[in-house]
């Protein structure tokens, strides 16, 4: 990727509703043909950031360019170059196929002697060749997220904003949906996905985690479950699984321990050590482990290691300041909100 | 209590909508004290199995017993030893945390002091002691779905039906949830939950995978990842696609998937496997870095069950 240009560039974002700081000094850049994963809890500034990327909300300071333009002086011209698609709505129901790609054609302003090639194209990806007449809302949903994906890239934009883009969709079209992204990819397309669903991340290539506004942790899928964890993650197979998990919140050397169906996820400072000390420990109060070792903790472990470190904090801080609209912040409804507060 | 040993019972359960058989002879059961999964995609029959066994729609074929009650003779009776909590659990938005908490306790015909007692305990463990005169309507999804379940609590269910209770909930209110329902265990309540993301099947002690009405496997999460015919291999490379295109259809291969790492692979022998795909990749002048056996997943498991049909989810290319 040397000396290719990023799509997009991100310096210093913020976003404040009031004294509220709902996206806190953001950086990052995604290159062409990068995909790119955007992921943190609900409420973390997630879809804040996006909403100013799509050049829908302006940043109260720092920069933002999305192909190579500032987000903040020209959101028409940003609109015009992303493609933006969300597992929720999108399509219309009540329309036929073709009727769908008609529309976001026209909306993107595909230009008439492109018309053609380009719906032809959508439908050959989407795998909807002869049922270009059929409802929509008659399509198996791995034929209705991919003609989505077809009608949010029909005006070939250098990036494309995917939403959750698979959630509940079932794994074989999962995983052909994926495999046309990674298609697009190939072709150079940036593709910047929002998600908090881990099994979506692992097919990113790079992922930023971010929370209360802020980055805490970036890197390929595989460097963040090596190396961001603080600590080591252990597997524990024993008997009284739940008087297992009480004793051990708490003991020493084990900062978090959740149950998984009949075993124990613990995160201790050192496994070598606390292998032998965590049975010595359970023993001692009776409880017998038939299996303790080191596994390899899944992104999810990471996403809730790095983020509920903050947690505490956080819930003080709602208290104090009592903000009726901290909890929903990242919801549209809570964002468009904030617009209206600011007169937008 | 009746004598049996399971909480709920499903013998060739059967739904039809019309132009489809949502759940199709369904049968399994649920042993007391256990959290169960019924887990699968969108359109599994997942919320029309739950439906039925809540007793709000009467299934086509087939019975199902739940806390002892037979529910297409009894469906009434059931009602009194089970909670439910649909995917849309009827929150007032209007009305606070407290408030709503109250509609249900009363609703339920549970006794003041002991709501009192009860209501402070679970949205102490929810983690949402202090949000009590927040309108729910002001709640984010995490704390929604937890007040939902807090509500369907305020009395002590034998047997608690989940509907997709962790749709749209991130990872750290997704924990807090799944810790609620491992402490109700001890209280002796029997929990059937439904997920659609199949790695939380993880959590549960055992699971049925379902796909388009009806059951693939039912196990543990342990036993049913033992029983993927084969092993899943990670190759680790920056350049995935013309491994990708050089390994798909080889022989021992089943599936090549591309990820944000390099690539996955469901192979037949992986320790044989591991330096044939070394040299493959070399004799093609092409490089990867780390080539390892991985953990499968209920995906993978899932994925090489169903792959035979893959028209009728759109599966073609």
């Amino acid at each position: 990727m040397n000396g290719v240009a990023p799509t997009v560039v991100v310096r210093d974002l913020v976003k404040r509703f009031g004294d509220f700081v709902a996206v806190d000094n953001i950086s990052l850049e995604a290159s062409p043909g990068e995909i790119f994963g955007f992921l943190g809890p609900n409420g973390a500034g997630k879809s804040t950031t996006i909403r100013m990327l799509c050049g829908l909300l302006r940043p109260t300071s720092g920069e933002a360019l999305v192909a190579g333009l500032d987000v903040a002086r020209e959101p028409e011209r940003v609109r015009q170059n992303i493609g933006y698609m969300s597992q929720k709505f999108s399509l219309y129901n009540d329309l036929k196929v073709i009727e769908n790609l008609r529309f976001f054609a026209g909306m993107y302003s595909v230009p008439a002697a492109d018309l053609k090639e380009r719906i032809d194209w959508a439908i050959d990806m989407a795998g909807l060749s002869g049922r270009e007449q059929l409802l929509t809302g008659t399509l198996a949903a791995g034929w209705k997220q991919r003609l989505a994906l077809g009608c949010a890239v029909l005006h070939r934009p250098p990036i494309v904003f995917l939403d959750e883009p698979t959630s509940g969709v079932d794994p074989i079209s999962r995983r052909l949906f994926w495999e046309l992204i990674h298609r697009m990819a190939d072709d150079g397309v940036t593709v910047f996905v929002t998600t908090h669903y881990m099994d979506e991340a692992e097919y990113c290539n790079r992922l930023v985690l971010i929370d209360r506004g802020r980055i805490v942790a970036s890197g390929s899928p595989l460097e963040l479950k090596e190396k961001s964890m603080a600590g080591d993650l252990l597997l524990v197979e024993c008997d009284q699984v739940g008087k297992a998990l009480e004793e051990l919140q708490g003991a020493p050397g084990v900062t978090d321990a959740a149950i998984f169906g009949n075993a124990l996820h613990l995160v201790v400072d050192s496994a070598e050590r606390a292998i032998t000390e965590v049975k010595e420990f359970l023993t001692a109060r009776g409880i017998e482990a038939s299996r303790i070792e080191r596994i390899r903790p899944s992104l999810e472990d990471v996403f809730v290691s790095l983020t509920s470190l903050n947690r505490d904090n956080r819930d003080n801080r709602d208290n104090r300041d009592n903000r009726d609209n901290r909890d929903n912040r990242d919801t549209p409804e809570a964002i468009g909100k904030g617009d209206k507060e600011k007169g937008q | 209590m009746s004598g049996s040993e399971n909480a709920i019972e499903l013998n060739g359960l059967t739904k039809s909508f019309p132009g489809v058989r949502a759940v199709d002879g369904l049968t399994f059961s649920v042993r007391r004290g256990e959290i169960f999964g019924l887990v699968g995609p969108d359109g599994a029959g997942k919320t029309t199995t739950m439906r039925m066994l809540a007793g709000v729609l009467a299934p086509d074929e087939g019975s199902a017993v739940v806390a002892g009650f037979d529910l297409n003779r009894d469906a009434e009776g059931a009602k009194h030893h089970i909670s439910y909590m649909p995917q849309r659990f009827g929150l007032y938005e209007e009305l606070t945390v407290d408030e709503n908490i109250r509609f249900y306790a009363d609703l339920f015909g549970v006794p003041r002091r002991e709501r009192e007692e009860r209501s402070a305990q679970l949205l102490q463990a929810a983690g949402m002691a202090e949000f009590r005169s927040r309108l729910a309507g002001k709640l984010s999804g995490g704390m929604k779905q937890k007040l939902g379940l807090v509500c369907a609590l305020i009395h002590t269910p034998e047997v608690l039906l989940l509907d997709e209770p962790t749709n749209g909930v991130d990872p750290v209110s997704r924990r807090d949830f799944w810790r609620i329902l491992y402490t109700l265990l001890d209280q002796g309540v029997t929990i059937l939950t439904t997920t659609a993301y199949l790695d939380e099947a993880e959590r549960c002690h055992r699971v049925a995978l379902l796909h388009e009405g009806r059951m693939l496997f039912c196990d543990t999460p342990a036993n049913l990842k033992a029983s993927l015919p084969g092993a899943v291999l990670s190759i680790v490379c920056a350049d995935p696609r013309p491994v990708r295109d050089l390994l798909a259809g080889m022989d021992g291969i089943s599936t090549v998937m591309i990820v944000g790492d390099g690539l996955h692979l469901v192979v037949r022998d992986p320790q044989r496997m591991i330096p044939e795909l070394r040299s493959r990749i070399a004799a093609a002048g092409l490089s990867c870095d780390a080539i390892e056996q991985v953990a499968p997943s209920i995906e993978d498991l899932f994925v090489e069950a169903v792959q035979g049909d893959k028209a009728d989810h759109g599966g073609e290319r």
